[in-house]
């Protein structure tokens, strides 16, 4: 078998191993596989409606797994993707509702404010690693709670004691009457487009500019980008910052597009967290983000049709869910075992 | 060879999924035919049989607080008009946020005649979903909003968490005793408005500690805030923190423990906390429980609109004169004396005579 057809083979088993074990926790657990499995397929795809919530979850899932995954291409471990995206999510929505502008200026501008605010917060957590040496891991896992508190209280602070903000204008809204129209009052908005648009970003400025050249010799070896005389602290700052203005973006999704407000949270909204998997599935490459995201929020969203449809309670179901995830992420082990299996043969 | 093996892939994902397609058109007939046959045999006259649903906030619907108990009343609705579960009533979990709003629709699409939002904080995504279905009708507990589809249910939590105080104050013997609360919110604040107030009036020199804990799940931070707030003399600690207050419950029934002697409380919420405090059969910590009626009221309202008298664009508010809000049985913890002062204010807020404020006076 030639590489080819075992990259294109691996991910499909590894589905089909995720779906069959699936299938026998249901059965243990009394319910029909089969009803489960056409539930969380019409939960995904049955109509219009289901298709467009979809796409509008896996939106921040895109750019929380770009995050992750350009913060990995330079060597650094971005676990505050979570708290970028929280504090980008209320300078869209602070940004949506405090100023009054036309909506050429004012869609951008939020858009901006939030890139911006994930920016500064990823770039404290680069600054400190490139002149202190304070582990990223352990700034970012603490600037997710500072994050998570300051914007509590800022919201806490900005709605007069309530506990959300403000709706965001018309004009600083992703949403639109004719997606809405077009998918049955789904919550689809235009925030794919800027996800797909930040996925060229990525790729062109990994691909195509010297900076990422750099950016990528220091992930591949710190020393020899150093040695070849390139600025290794300037490039770890500008790689935090980077991955943070994309995940301040994914919560400007969710600001401008999905909520329309900012409201206080008892606990972190796990995007970030779940962007790491998406990363790693999709390689960190630009365009197996987009798989692994599309992967991660198909199986999200659709999840919620299994207890709706096919009666299978919330806890079945999200051990289901992470079943399927499971088993894609390890298709390492099908990988070598299939290159086996191709060689056996080769030798008869 | 190549091209051969990976076209057989391909044809057998498509086959795969074309089969899971079909599936998934064919379960949906015979749902929606059973639903009708349902509909004929179960109800004794011949008209669609009136189904309700709810979708629960993130607490679940086994939070032993409001979820639970609006699901209570939604299955005791079911169960006397013979419904069956999944067709003429059910409910839907919101693992998020983002989850209020594809689960309200989920359920306007399974043409369910009365969907109730549980909880203030989906308050947004049922305005939004009212108003793309003007022919739904929508029921919305402990928040308001304004639309001719929706009945938004309120309670008046200050005046059973009065009655709670009013208990507190006579039953503590050290003159200190705790709130502990969840989330800083509205809802969360009546509460303890409440509880001063009533504590107050029996007691006007009484101590109070106010604490919130800024979360409705974490038992740990229950546990911890009722350690202090003991160890510093109070005995008798009323919670409003859902989950959270189990940690409360578990606080006390350590020091009970250790000390059988020792004056160790806990006033419940939402529903009957009996259990909670159970340590055997003769002692338990809990004094008595405010009892929030989501189920009587889901149970009035559903009533209501099966007859065809749905209270659209009202908002209900449900306090001691509907017996929206009260006290649970003590089972003999508050002893007669007490009882009776808990009676005499009771009457005097159901008529109106006293008026129990919203917010804490500062």
């Amino acid at each position: 078998m030639s590489n080819r057809v075992i990259n294109i083979l691996v991910p499909i088993i590894s589905i089909i191993i995720g779906l069959i074990v699936g299938a026998i926790v249901m059965v243990v657990s009394g319910y029909d596989p089969v009803q489960g499995y056409s539930a969380l397929w019409t939960g995904i795809f049955g109509d219009s409606y289901s298709i467009g919530n979809t796409i509008r979850q896996i939106t921040p899932y895109i750019l929380a797994g770009l995050a992750v995954a350009f913060a990995f291409r330079t060597g650094l471990f971005n676990i505050g993707v979570e708290g970028q995206l929280i504090l980008g999510w209320l300078a869209a929505a602070w940004v949506g509702y405090a100023f009054e502008l036309p909506k050429i200026i004012h869609l951008p501008l939020a858009l901006l404010a939030a890139a911006a605010a994930g920016a500064l917060w990823a770039f404290i957590a680069g600054f400190l690693k490139a002149k202190f040496k304070v582990h990223e891991v352990i700034a970012t896992i603490m600037l997710n709670y500072t994050a998570l508190y300051i914007a509590n209280a800022v919201i806490k602070k900005l709605s007069d004691g309530s506990f959300k903000t403000e709706r965001i204008h018309d004009s600083a809204s992703l949403r639109s009457p004719f997606l809405r129209e077009l998918t049955d009052n789904s919550s689809l908005h235009y925030g794919i487009i800027v996800a797909l648009l930040m996925v060229v970003v990525m790729w062109f400025i990994l691909e195509k500019t010297t900076r990422g050249y750099e950016l990528k010799a220091v992930g591949f070896n710190k020393h020899a980008a150093d040695y070849a005389g390139m600025n290794v602290n300037k490039n770890i700052i500008l790689a935090m910052t980077i991955s943070g203005m994309f995940a301040g973006l994914g919560g400007a999704m969710e600001a401008l597009g999905t909520f329309g407000n900012a409201s206080i949270k008892a606990g972190f909204t796990g995007i970030g967290f779940d962007g790491i998997a998406v990363a790693l599935l999709g390689a960190n490459t630009p365009l197996g983000v987009v798989f692994g995201a599309s992967l991660f929020g198909s199986l999200k969203y659709g999840a919620l049709n299994m207890p709706n449809a096919a009666g299978i309670p919330e806890e079945i179901v999200s051990i289901i869910i992470a079943l399927i995830i499971f088993f894609v992420a390890s298709g390492y082990i099908i990988r070598v075992a299939l290159q086996k299996l191709s060689k056996k043969k080769e030798g008869q | 060879m190549k091209k051969r093996k990976f076209g057989l892939v391909l044809s057998s994902v498509l086959a795969a999924s074309a089969i899971l397609g079909a599936c998934g058109a064919k379960d949906e007939k015979p749902a929606k035919e059973k639903e009708n046959e349902n509909a004929s045999s179960g109800e004794s006259n011949k008209e669609k049989a009136f189904s309700v649903a709810m979708v629960t906030d993130v607490g679940g619907v086994d939070d032993k607080s409001f979820n639970q108990s609006a699901w209570e009343g939604v299955q005791a609705y079911g169960k006397e008009h013979n419904l069956e579960k999944g067709k003429g009533f059910d409910y839907l979990q919101s693992k998020s946020d983002a989850d209020y709003d594809s689960n309200l629709n989920a359920l306007v699409r399974r043409d369910f005649n009365l969907i109730y939002g549980i909880g203030f904080m989906m308050a947004d995504a049922v305005e939004a979903v009212a108003t793309d279905n003007p022919e739904k009708h929508f029921a919305l507990v402990d928040a308001e909003v304004k639309a001719d589809n929706v009945v938004s249910v309120l309670f008046k939590e200050q005046e059973g968490a009065f009655l709670a105080g009013v208990a507190a104050a006579k039953m503590s013997k050290s003159g200190k005793i705790g709130f502990v609360g969840g989330v800083d919110i509205p809802v969360i604040n009546r509460f303890e408005a409440g509880f001063v107030e009533g504590a107050k009036a029996v007691n006007p020199k009484i101590e109070i500690k106010s604490k919130y804990t800024g979360a409705f799940d974490k038992a740990d931070l229950g546990k911890i805030t009722a350690n202090s707030m003991y160890s510093s003399g109070v005995d008798v600690i009323f919670h409003a923190a859902g989950a959270t207050g189990n940690g409360v419950f578990s606080e006390a029934k350590e020091r009970k423990k250790k000390d059988p002697n020792a004056n160790v409380w806990v006033i419940g919420v939402d529903a009957d906390q009996y259990e909670e405090g159970k340590i055997d059969d003769k002692t338990n910590v809990t004094l008595t429980s405010m009892l929030k009626g989501v189920n009587t009221a889901v149970i009035d309202i559903s009533n209501k609109a099966k007859k065809g008298e749905f209270p659209g664009g009202k908002t209900l508010t449900y306090g001691l004169a509907e017996d929206g809000v009260k006290l649970a049985d003590s089972r003999g913890a508050i002893p007669a004396d007490v009882q009776t002062v808990i009676d005499e204010y009771k009457e005097k807020i159901a008529k109106g005579e006293i008026k129990v404020p919203e917010k804490v006076k500062k």
